[in-house]
């Protein structure tokens, strides 16, 4: 169960008059101060996957960072389960299995070392990181080329080493930012494989996206945010009905809606 | 944090390229480089004092018996020469067309009663940018000859050997030198030493500094990096015992292999020369210098990675770094010129304080009281500087940049 309320995080600009006309235009500055995030509010309980939608900028990635406290908040409050993410990060951070679209890997180290590193930073026992690794390897079907350099890997292999790196130590919930973007249709079907798995073993998942069907495929629930608030947070069912022109139209109905 | 410095002590090892400078390059390829051209060197020396190089004699009829004296000479072959040649110019085209490599000119004031012939002025016409040294060994010749001539005159002069001393060289400096050889030497080489070893240190911290800090944001490991359960300072602290331990080690490794290369190449001739040298050194000292250098390679270490920090990527970690050598360079220059002790003002500048004293050490005129005040000093500045990469690391501006 995660649960995050009236999150607000502000950037402080170092030239404002740096910044294009567009950006002055961005009701979001104020003064000296970017406030990436203003308002964002969500929920996500066991076993359920969660997309958070928005245009570019909106403050998706922001939050998914704040969430994996990689950023600290200026205002709001996470919790996953009964641990706060704000006043403990590094207990929060075991809990929680975190992976992008620019994330990477150490080429000089083989996949298994990769992932060893990872269970090791987690505080996993080598017995423990092992198992889990022929696992995770069977699952993924990634045994063949574990024992390789990961300079060497194609994106998929990339991708599915990645992911087990991403859910080494067993999360309670997973994060990811665009986890399939710029990736090929086959290394971004194992993402999609590997949510839906996640989803069955009732892990709950946050993701960002652009690609809506991802989201009818694979998402309980629907998060939209724009400008740095949220503007509809409810079911899939919910954000269908938004519009009867399909998805594309419900998504730009639910940006209005937070105008109006 | 042993965690972490154990893996990139690994991915460090794994990767060649930063191997390649760090070890190899000390190692192998420098002492190749300069065994190559003092060998080359020495080889284009001797060559130009074997050769056999033609020469001609104008005025011979002055001196027959100098005439006869070069003619023994081994290298030396005499050519006859055009009797029509005779003017300056004349003779200068015959070496400048490269049929000789020298002509001698006799003057005719040539004889034993140098007394009233007046200085006797030998001419040599040669092409000096070549390397021949055609007057070392003419000269060894004509100064056999000079010397009896002096002899003779200044018997028939009436002089003894004291007063032919005096009048050749009436006034003499001695130099009493009450500093040993160890002082001696060591102001020479106490200077180097410390250069060397600073930028050693500076240059092996910088590759794996740039990949260590720059390099993981531009593959997008340090964000998986931050994410896990481990405190920010636990990851700053073992990338800067990474890049410290880089730093120290590419240093020893150059200074060991020069030691090595220098004791192949100058097999048995200076051997003894450094071996005392070395010897007289001893080993507390030597303790000593290595000690001073580590408060040198943690503020090293602390810059380099707060840059590398900072800086988007690998290149531009680069673009940051190569500015440091000069700033490094220009208080370890100071404590080498010479007349630079570590007195006043000296004693309080960082960097230039600890190559002073190692310096000093070298020397063996260490005062150890001080070395306790600038080891305390640097300490704490190699401290500072690891805490402010610390709080450094912590900002999300320059993380997330």
């Amino acid at each position: 169960m995660i649960k995050i309320s009236g999150l607000a995080k502000k950037f402080k600009v170092e030239n404002p008059k740096k910044l294009s006309e567009q950006d002055k235009k961005d009701p979001r500055l104020e003064g000296r101060f970017f406030n990436s995030v203003k308002n964002v509010s969500l929920s996500c309980k066991q076993g359920e996957v969660l997309a958070l939608l928005g245009p570019n900028g909106a403050g998706k990635t922001t939050t998914l960072r704040l969430l994996s406290t990689a950023l600290q908040p200026n205002e709001g409050s996470i919790m996953i389960g009964d641990t706060d993410v704000i006043n403990d990060p590094v207990a929060a951070r075991k809990k929680i299995g975190f992976l992008s679209g620019s994330t990477g890997l150490y080429g000089r180290l083989t996949g298994r070392e990769n992932i060893a590193y990872f269970g090791r930073l987690n505080g996993m026992t080598e017995a423990a990181i092992n198992e889990r690794i022929n696992l995770l390897g069977e699952t993924l079907d990634m045994l063949s080329f574990l024992d390789r350099r990961c300079e060497t890997y194609s994106t998929g292999m990339k991708q599915k080493t990645s992911i087990a790196r991403a859910v080494v130590h067993s999360p309670d919930v997973v994060v990811l930012d665009e986890p399939t973007t710029g990736l090929d249709i086959m290394a971004a079907k194992t993402v999609i494989d590997f949510i839906r798995d996640l989803k069955r073993q009732s892990v709950p998942v946050i993701f960002s996206t652009h690609h809506l069907e991802e989201v009818t495929e694979l998402c309980d629930n629907v998060t939209v945010i724009d400008h740095g608030e949220t503007t509809f947070d409810g079911t899939l069912d919910d954000f269908k009905a938004l519009s009867d022109e399909g998805l594309h139209a419900s998504f730009m109905a639910s940006l209005k809606q937070g105008v109006a | 944090m042993w965690l972490i410095f154990k893996k990139e002590l690994l991915e460090l090892v794994r990767d060649r390229k930063t191997l390649f400078f760090m070890v190899a390059l000390p190692i192998v390829v420098f002492p190749l480089l300069f065994g190559g051209v003092l060998y080359f060197t020495s080889q284009a020396m001797s060559d130009a004092q074997t050769k056999t190089l033609d020469f001609a004699i104008v005025g011979g009829q002055y001196a027959p018996e100098l005439v006869a004296e070069f003619e023994t000479v081994d290298n030396l072959s005499l050519q006859s020469l055009d009797n029509s040649i005779k003017s300056e110019d004349e003779l200068k085209s015959v070496i400048k067309d490269g049929s000789l490599d020298f002509i001698i000119e006799i003057p005719d004031n040539f004889g034993p009663k140098i007394e009233t012939s007046g200085q006797i002025v030998f001419k040599i016409y040669l092409n000096d940018a070549e390397l021949n040294s055609v007057q070392s060994r003419l000269s060894e010749i004509i100064d056999t000859v000079e010397q009896e001539f002096q002899r003779a005159a200044f018997q028939r002069l009436g002089m003894d050997e004291t007063q032919q001393k005096t009048l050749l060289d009436p006034m003499v400096i001695e130099k009493v030198n009450v500093a040993d050889e160890r002082e001696k030497v060591g102001a020479i080489i106490g200077g180097m030493i410390p250069y060397i070893l600073f930028l050693l240190c500076l240059q092996g911290a910088m590759l794996p500094a740039a990949d260590i800090g720059a390099g993981e944001k531009e593959r997008g490991t340090l964000e998986t990096l931050l994410l896990s359960p481990v405190s920010r300072t636990d990851i700053v602290m073992g990338k800067f015992f990474t890049i410290a331990t880089a730093g120290a080690v590419s240093a020893l490794v150059t200074v060991l292999s020069m030691a090595v290369w220098s004791i192949v190449l100058s097999q048995g001739m200076a051997i003894n020369f450094v071996t005392d040298f070395m010897a007289s050194i001893g080993l507390v000292d030597v303790f000593l210098v290595f000690l001073m250098l580590v408060p040198i390679v943690s503020m090293f270490a602390a810059v380099l990675l707060s840059l590398s920090i900072f800086a988007r990527s690998y290149k531009e970690a680069q673009g940051y770094m190569t500015p440091l050598v000069f700033v490094v360079i220009v208080p370890v220059i100071i404590a080498a010129v010479p007349g630079i002790e570590l007195k006043g003002v000296w004693a309080w500048v960082p960097l230039t304080n600890v190559a002073l004293a190692i310096k000093e050490l070298i020397k063996g005129t260490m005062d150890y009281l001080q070395l306790f005040a600038i080891f305390g000093s640097s300490v704490i500045i190699a401290g500072a500087l690891i805490a402010f990469c610390v709080y450094w690391f912590k900002q999300e501006k320059v993380l997330f940049r």
